[in-house]
């Protein structure tokens, strides 16, 4: 181990904790309906990739930049808005294991009309950042990842701030915390869930847009998710921060496992590696890491 | 109907309740057997005497097969309260341990690679069934993903599994049992069938055991299972145990009956969420729900691809129609969850009291 590269350690190191925020930026809008609504929402992956083809598809079609990108802020939160009131609503007081699997199906629908309104072939998504690598003391680090990185960090900060200094956030913390509560002091049940996931449609075309850029605006976009689930059974589905450090955390190793142990394997262990850590890490520790719900797990 | 009737008549004569509400049990029983008699006597006569070739290779043999892992998954999901997102792979560890052990244990039969291939599947199971004993809910969920993803990662990545295969498609072997080839669409049906009905059978029984009611007991309030006596340990292990085999089989028939080759591809997530469909739409916790689930499943394609051909014409191509088939089977699992959360199971229930001729003075 004379020769180890320690410079292209910190790279690998940087470049998976820069994708784990990619990573993050997903499972917070899982975490955001988790919480108000206790819905694991996979459709979650469906609505960025929505988000994506809409957005795209009307740059191709000729809008400009801001307008196309306020269309598409419309159509998510207009989007969040009929979920809310064609799935959610008549769900109401069913075990989460049912709305689970509602989102299930809505996933499968968003796909589909996502693919029948705008195609299914691959389009390049072109944000204008640069996308060359800046030299850092030997370290190269990917513009267009810290770019990605800053809007999550951003988008962090103006969540946190509206769930602790506005009405509204005050709202979803109560619904959250304790529902008959909420119910009782006279919040309006349906309103909040709406808002949330409007709320969570604009996350999507957050994260549409950054991971559209990297991976090109197709179906396999709406795989997301699968990347996310693991940073939330790490994090713990109702924790903003679990989500930021488990997103991290699996990003880093993630990266890490891939370049140093992937070799001895036949590579391509990016698939499962998150699952199995994830995995391991709860058998070790069953709260997760910023776990609250512990009635959740044994 | 029977509790209504017991009802009615404690009111009046106390005494006599009892045995009138066993009439009426005693008459569903029978009544039951006689739909199945029925429904096998259909299967086994009927069908290979009058079904096309077309219809058993294209419809009939990957329904038993989904319908088989249907009741699997059902047993762990509908049963025990296990929510798994991870049948494709315990299908695929089924079907790959089948072919190996056929192709590297000479002299083996058949049907004998067929049972090892469930057994790798239940040992697979077990493994990834060690997290519901701390994990549950979609925690649990999400932790039967890593079997998806690792099966079949695994089975991509080591040639191995394969026979060193350049494609990893690999062409199942004859299907010759007791000496008798069976390597044609009615044989295929046969063999498929008999598996389906022998299995189907056990697990029918085994819901009515002590174990089934363990599983039931489990999944309502383990905190309750545990006080009265249930271990929940075993009893989710067991669950795990018995539902990867039957997937396992499942994979079998998938793989060795119906498409003849086996290949990881066509075990992958959306494999798993067309089982999960499958016990929705059917019904959970209902045996022949998988039946009803996997039947609307394997026809509403075709139906849909003729539909569509006919309205639109030539715009409707494969594009399209993998499309709408996306769109109206995530709407058809959103209408069951809210219109009927019991599925088609209790659909057909309903169907049967009403076109039932028997009078309803007794209630």
């Amino acid at each position: 181990m004379a020769d180890f590269d320690f410079a292209f350690l910190i790279e690998v190191l940087v470049g998976g904790l820069l994708s784990g925020v990619m990573y993050s930026l997903v499972a917070i809008g899982f975490v955001l309906i988790y919480k108000t609504s206790g819905v694991l929402n996979f459709a979650q992956g469906a609505q960025l990739l929505f988000a994506a083809l809409t957005f795209v598809s009307l740059v191709e079609r000729g809008l400009p930049f801001p307008l196309a990108l306020l269309v598409t802020f419309v159509v998510m939160v207009l989007l969040g808005l009929a979920i809310e009131r064609t799935v959610l609503r008549p769900l109401v007081n069913q075990p989460p294991i049912t709305l689970f699997m509602a989102t299930l199906g809505l996933s499968y629908v968003i796909e589909g009309v996502a693919q029948l309104l705008w195609g299914t072939q691959v389009h390049a998504l072109e944000l204008g950042i640069p996308d060359e690598p800046i030299d850092f003391h030997g370290v190269l680090i990917s513009q267009f990842d810290l770019f990605a990185a800053g809007t999550a960090a951003v988008l962090v900060g103006l969540l946190s701030a509206f769930f602790r200094y506005t009405h509204v956030g005050l709202a979803f913390r109560a619904v959250a915390d304790d529902t008959f509560a909420a119910i009782t002091v006279g919040l309006r049940l349906p309103r909040i869930w709406a808002t949330v996931w409007a709320t969570a449609g604009v996350i999507a075309l957050a994260a549409g847009l950054l991971w559209g850029a990297r991976l090109g605006v197709q179906f396999s976009l709406s795989l997301v998710v699968l990347k996310a689930l693991p940073v939330l059974v790490l994090g713990g589905f109702d924790s903003i921060l679990g989500a930021i450090v488990g997103g991290l955390l699996i990003g880093a190793c993630e990266k890490l496992a891939e370049v140093y142990l992937g070799p001895y394997v036949g590579g391509g262990i990016e698939s499962w590696f998150a699952y199995v850590l994830a995995l391991g890490f709860l058998l070790v520790k069953p709260g997760g890491l910023y776990g609250q719900k512990l009635v959740e797990r044994a | 109907m029977s509790t209504l009737a017991c009802k009615t008549l404690a009111h009046s004569a106390p005494q006599a309740a009892p045995l009138a509400a066993n009439v009426p049990q005693a008459r569903r029983n029978w009544r039951q057997y006689t739909g199945t008699a029925l429904v096998l006597l259909a299967a086994y006569g009927l069908v290979p005497a009058f079904a096309s070739p077309y219809w058993l290779d294209a419809i009939l043999i990957p329904f038993l097969a989904l319908a088989l892992a249907g009741v699997g998954l059902n047993l762990l999901t509908g049963y025990a309260g296990q929510l798994s997102l991870g049948t494709a792979a315990f299908m695929a560890v089924g079907a790959f341990a089948a072919y190996n052990f056929n192709l590297r244990v000479s002299g083996l039969p058949l049907l004998g690679s067929f049972v090892l291939g469930g057994l790798s599947a239940t040992v697979v199971g077990l493994a990834f069934g060690l997290p519901s004993l701390r994990l549950r809910g979609f925690y649990l969920a999400v932790s039967t993903l890593a079997a998806q993803f690792f099966v079949q990662w695994a089975l991509t990545k080591f040639s191995w599994f394969t026979n060193n295969n350049a494609s990893g498609v690999i062409d199942a072997p004859p299907l010759v049992v007791l000496g008798v080839s069976l390597d044609n669409p009615t044989g295929r049906y046969l063999l498929a069938l008999t598996i389906v009905v022998l299995i189907t059978a056990l697990v029918a029984r085994l819901v009515r055991t002590q174990t089934g009611h363990n599983f039931i007991a489990v999944r309502d309030n383990e905190l309750a299972a545990r006080v009265i006596g249930v271990s929940v340990l075993r009893t989710k292990l067991l669950a795990f145990a018995i539902s990867s085999f039957i997937a396992g089989i499942a994979g079998v028939l998938w793989a060795f009956v119906y498409l003849r080759t086996v290949e990881p591809a066509g075990f992958n997530l959306d494999r798993s969420f067309q089982i999960l469909f499958i016990i929705i739409i059917g019904g959970l916790a209902t045996i022949r729900g998988a039946f009803f689930g996997a039947a609307l499943i394997v026809v509403f394609p075709l139906l849909l691809s003729r539909l569509g051909a006919l309205l639109f014409g030539s715009w409707f191509d494969s594009g399209v129609l993998d499309m709408s088939q996306r769109v109206v089977l995530g709407v058809l699992i959103i209408s069951f969850l809210i219109v009927e959360p019991e599925g088609l199971a209790a659909l057909w229930q309903r169907l049967l009291k009403k076109l039932s001729w028997r009078p309803h003075s007794v209630a």
